[in-house]
């Protein structure tokens, strides 16, 4: 299957390929840690893949008061579109509906960016000529926007303005192929902590794993992406199956970031921590899905990300 | 360091809008010294009052000031000017950018119009300070004002945007305020008549007009990034925030979208 090892387990000499989209991050805060994280998990409901839910969300840090505009405990969440004008939608969407409406939440923006994004700005229109804007120094000096929005625990403060990234990348992955669902979902598990600690990137799917890989297109007239068939167990032995015999699950990270850097470090992460607990999980190996490198510019080689010093190469 | 400095009375208002550390640098000593400041048909020159030593530096000082010392700063861009002594009408005014400090007491109508930078009066401020002057659309236009001593009446009169934080003040303050911020540790009566929008934090009043409705005590995330922005400029102002407060709503007689903060 593969000349390519880490920590003993074989590692598919192939390329997760990933594409340019739109990224923006901003920071919830409320009076106690326990409200920000449940705005922020509401916020990012539904928010798997930017195909069926118009965007790709996730919690990429919970924040101690010290870092927080307001000095309440937080939550940095990353918001992702195909394009400016779509994150724009759907984070006016998402903030009105799930930050606005959540007790004692408040939202700022939580990246610098080349492209504005209006959202205190747009969501002020709820105040119904009632919400003030407050332009105020930050602790560093820098000026910034906010919108007071009276609601009827008091006010929705919200700041003017976000700022979406250029160089933001979605669709980086990895694949495990493993013999039982519990151990390998053990081994999506630990790959899962390690993807998502490096800051600025997320994993989307439910708790980070996706069992429905897909392929672009399909058998029935009209789909845009159906299920990976080379890669569905109960599929192994037709043409086309990418399985080993003893392979019996297989589970995906996903991971979108801020920077073409993250994904990379992400997917190492992931990758490093997966296969140091593989051997005892059986895990049988580690590829990456890709589209046959035309259409996605972002190619993470597996091979690169093993790293030189841990790279083996069997005869 | 560029210092100007007094020699004897002016015997006249001196107008002091063309004087600052840009418009020095390009010349001599003797250029600078024949700059017209006079306010009559005298003629009064610079150096007629001053003794002016230059260094193209981007700091001015003005050694020893005077109450006819008009629009001090006034204009100033960039650099720093330093006065020690007073100041008279319209420190500062139209400034936008740089950093304006004096060691004295300034006259009426101090940073009308001013857009950026910071001003800081160590001593008093006459009436209007931070405020319109007659026909003017606004006040004080986004600049920080920082009175560390008491202000006259209509301090902040019609500003628009920017901070002002002064010791005391008198009545009216916050009079037909467009926007912004107001912090004063005790002022005179009717604080904030007319105002539209803005925001006032006051340890103390006087008598509150008819026209503005309590709306009760309130922890808003709000007073929290205020209080942030306040203590960049001053502490004691920033401390008024962290106790209990009262809000009260208006002017009525507006658009009542602004709000006076008061001790409860």
């Amino acid at each position: 299957m593969s000349d390519l090892t880490l920590n003993g387990i074989p590692v598919v000499d192939t390329f997760a390929e990933a594409f340019d989209v739109a990224g923006t991050a901003i920071i919830v805060t409320n009076d106690t840690a326990k409200w920000a994280m449940i705005a922020a998990t509401t916020m990012t409901g539904f928010a798997t893949s930017v195909i069926g839910c118009g965007a790709e969300a996730g919690i990429d840090a919970e924040l101690s008061p010290e870092e927080t505009p307001d000095g309440r405990p937080g939550v940095r969440i990353l918001l992702f579109g195909f394009e400016p004008n779509g994150l724009k939608d759907q984070l006016i969407k998402r903030v009105g509906q799930c930050i606005l409406t959540c007790p004692g939440t408040a939202c700022y923006a939580g990246v610098d960016g080349p492209t504005k994004i209006k959202l205190g700005g747009a969501i002020r229109y709820f105040g119904d000529g009632f919400a003030v804007a407050k332009r105020l120094p930050d602790a560093s000096g820098k000026a910034r926007r906010y919108w007071r929005i009276p609601v009827m625990d008091g006010e929705f403060l919200c700041e003017d303005s976000v700022r979406a990234v250029d160089g933001a990348v979605g669709g980086g992955n990895l694949l495990f192929l493993g013999r039982t669902h519990a151990e390998t979902l053990k081994v999506a598990e630990i790959a899962v902590e390690a993807a998502k600690a490096v800051p600025g990137a997320i994993l989307p799917f439910p708790g980070g794993i996706v069992r429905s890989g897909s392929k672009v297109g399909g058998r029935t007239k009209g789909m845009m992406a159906s299920t990976n068939d080379a890669y569905c167990p109960t599929l192994k032995g037709r043409a086309g199956s990418a399985l080993p015999a003893e392979c019996g699950v297989v589970l995906e990270i996903v991971i979108d970031a801020l920077t073409s850097q993250g994904v990379s470090d992400s997917m190492r992460a992931g990758l490093h921590a997966a296969t140091e607990i593989g051997g005892k999980h059986g895990l049988i190996a580690v590829t990456a899905g890709n589209y046959g490198g035309n259409l996605g510019r972002h190619h993470y080689h597996l091979r690169d990300l093993i790293g030189p010093h841990d790279a083996t190469k069997e005869g | 360091m560029s210092t100007l400095t007094l020699r004897a009375a002016p015997p006249e208002r001196l107008d002091f809008l063309a004087i600052n550390p840009l418009a020095l640098s390009g010349l001599s000593q003797s250029e600078a010294e024949r700059l017209e400041v006079g306010s009559s048909r005298t003629g009064v020159r610079l150096g007629d009052c001053f003794a002016v030593s230059l260094d193209r530096s981007s700091t001015l000082t003005i050694d020893g000031g005077h109450e006819r010392l008009d629009r001090v700063g006034a204009s100033l861009s960039e650099g720093t000017i330093r006065v020690v002594g007073d100041v008279g009408q319209r420190l500062g005014a139209g400034m936008a950018g740089g950093s304006l400090t004096v060691i004295g007491n300034a006259g009426p109508y101090a940073a009308s119009g001013a857009s950026g930078g910071t001003i800081t009066i160590e001593g008093d401020a006459g009436d209007y300070a931070g405020g319109a002057v007659y026909g003017a659309k606004a006040g004080l236009d986004g600049a920080t004002l920082i009175i560390r001593g008491s202000a006259g009446a209509h301090l902040g009169d019609r500003m628009r945007r920017g901070t002002i934080v002064a010791g005391r003040a008198g009545a009216f303050a916050g009079s037909r305020m467009i926007a912004g911020t107001l912090a004063a540790l005790a002022v005179g009566d009717h604080p904030g008549l007319g105002m539209r929008r803005g925001t006032l934090v006051l340890g103390s009043h006087g008598r509150m007009a008819a026209t503005f409705v309590e709306t009760g005590t309130h922890d808003l995330v709000f007073l929290r990034l205020l209080a942030t922005a306040l203590r960049r400029v001053s502490t004691e102002h920033a401390d008024l925030l962290g106790k209990p407060l009262r809000r009260y709503s208006g002017d009525l007689a507006t658009i009542a979208k602004g709000e006076i903060w008061v001790a409860a």
